[in-house]
């Protein structure tokens, strides 16, 4: 299981910006045990956002957001609401976030950040993966992981060492932040890589003394 | 002196690198660039060049600087986190280092030692945003330094012959609005392709010093053009070196560089010259370049 917890609600309104339709997705397994997806999370994400003067066009809930094919099956029925968003706030751990990204070429937002990986989560199905790092920032990335992706972590963009588009580590890997610049390019959003990155904060990848009590650590004891 | 001073100046300018030696004999080195006195302004001591062990860049800095050269010091991101690279920062200024070449490093498992931990810690962009810290007098926490902040030139990197270009150029924005000076490219062989890349950052104004490796044999330009990003010598070039013989090959190596220098010229602000144990050669050529 993954663990995660609500990114602070100025954060996620920060990275909502100026867009003002906003379709809402909440996964329905891990996170839905923490809190911060499920039927309750996703109902309370809809009142902020109408509190700060957004259009929710729509909202879906899905049992395991990391399950590609379950995602991009259950999103067809709401393909029109979709498209006439800005983009879709993501209530999920930071795999449910890539997932979703690769299945629809829209701009996706994380609600949530990704603290341990307590366990298997729900399904791990492809190549995204997640470091709980605690901060994600998938927002700023499209929807793919730097920290995963990129064998240096980079967050503010290529290192120059990629040829032909594979990482100078390991020819058969694709280079991370091209991945990132082609999607980012396919959604509309290079100018997201302007933004200087800040250096990570450590300390979050480290679940607190308060987490440890209530995830999987009690279960253990 | 800081190498920011020499562009103001309007000067072309010349660096070449420096290595390290892979154990404590250091007079080689030493002895080596003194045929280049007075030739080329300025030395970039590299750190730990391809992840491969050597004798630090700050010690060898201050050597030279004790012999009267000038030292670029190249800081990586590969080995140390926040606190030691910020504290490094420190100490080379405590050194009298002026010049500090800031880059995210190779990865360990490009070198001899690709079981280490890869730091990286910070990126380029933000290392750069870092050093500038200091030089206002805080740290990366907010804490303030005591007495004078250390005062720097800031340099960093930047490959004209990525693909795609544009990923590049939006970081090289970022590292100079994170405080970079000037920057070094990668080695060029295709001046066209250098001068589309000029042509898109004309809207910046850091000075540019085109990167130059001499070719020691067609076997290091195909070696280069497999194995090193970035970097593609065209056949064309790696077909002239193998025409001649043997003992030719340094003098025609000389004038395949001679010829690009005079080409890059016109398009950039100086040449870094990456010699790779020919320093020897390059008053020959800094001689025929006409520099």
């Amino acid at each position: 299981m993954l663990f995660t917890q609500n990114k602070p609600t100025e954060e996620v309104l920060e990275s909502l910006g100026k867009e003002k339709d906003i379709f809402l997705l909440a996964c329905n397994g891990c996170a839905e045990v923490c809190e911060t997806g499920g039927e309750k999370a996703l109902s309370a994400m809809k009142d902020e956002l109408e509190k700060a003067g957004k259009n929710v066009t729509g909202t879906a809930l899905v049992d395991f957001l990391c399950n590609k094919l379950l995602v991009a099956t259950r999103l067809a029925r709401e393909t029109d609401k979709i498209k006439q968003s800005d983009s879709i706030l993501v209530l999920t751990c930071g795999i449910g976030v890539q997932a979703v990204a690769k299945v629809v070429d829209k701009v996706v937002h994380p609600a949530d950040n990704t603290v341990s990986l307590g366990g298997l989560q729900g399904l791990w199905p492809a190549d995204e993966r997640c470091e709980a790092c605690g901060d994600c920032a998938l927002d700023y990335t499209g929807g793919i992981c730097p920290i995963t992706f990129c064998a240096k972590h980079l967050l503010n963009g290529p290192c120059g060492g990629a040829q032909d588009g594979k990482c100078e580590v390991d020819s058969e890997k694709d280079c991370g932040w091209q991945l990132i610049y082609e999607r980012l390019e396919k959604v509309g959003r290079l100018e997201n890589l302007k933004k200087i990155y800040k250096p990570r904060d450590h300390s979050k990848m480290l679940p607190s003394e308060d987490l440890r009590k209530t995830s999987f650590y009690d279960l253990e004891k | 002196m800081k190498l920011s001073e020499l562009f103001k100046q309007g000067k072309f300018v010349i660096t070449c690198e420096a290595g390290p030696p892979k154990g404590i004999e250091i007079t080689g080195l030493i002895d080596e660039l003194e045929s280049l006195r007075s030739k080329v302004d300025a030395f970039n001591v590299t750190d730990l060049q391809s992840s491969v062990l050597r004798v630090g860049s700050m010690a060898t800095c201050r050597l030279l600087r004790e012999k009267d050269f000038e030292p670029i010091m190249q800081l990586t991101c590969r080995d140390r986190n926040r606190l030691g690279l910020q504290s490094d920062v420190l100490s080379a200024a405590v050194l009298g280092i002026e010049n500090l070449l800031c880059l995210t490093g190779d990865h360990p498992k490009l070198g001899d030692h690709p079981d280490a931990m890869p730091v990286f810690d910070l990126d380029s962009v933000q290392l750069l945003s870092a050093v500038k810290g200091l030089m206002d007098g805080k740290d990366m926490a907010g804490n303030d330094l005591e007495g004078r902040p250390p005062e720097f030139c800031l340099g960093a990197a930047v490959n004209p012959g990525a693909d795609p270009l544009e990923p590049q150029i939006m970081k090289m924005e970022k590292k100079i609005d994170a405080g970079a000076e000037f920057f070094q490219t990668q080695a060029v062989y295709e001046v066209d392709k250098f001068a589309v890349f000029c042509q898109k950052i004309k809207h910046l104004k850091a000075p540019v010093m085109a990167g130059l490796v001499l070719l020691k044999s067609p076997a290091m330009a195909k070696f280069m053009n497999a194995n090193v990003a970035g970097i593609h010598i065209p056949d064309e070039i790696i077909d002239e070196l193998a025409a001649v013989p043997k003992e030719k090959r340094v003098e025609k190596s000389l004038q395949i560089s001679t010829r690009l220098i005079k080409q890059l010229k016109g398009l950039c602000q100086g040449v870094h010259i990456m010699s790779l144990g020919w320093e020897r050669h390059v008053p020959t050529l800094l001689a025929l370049a006409g520099l």
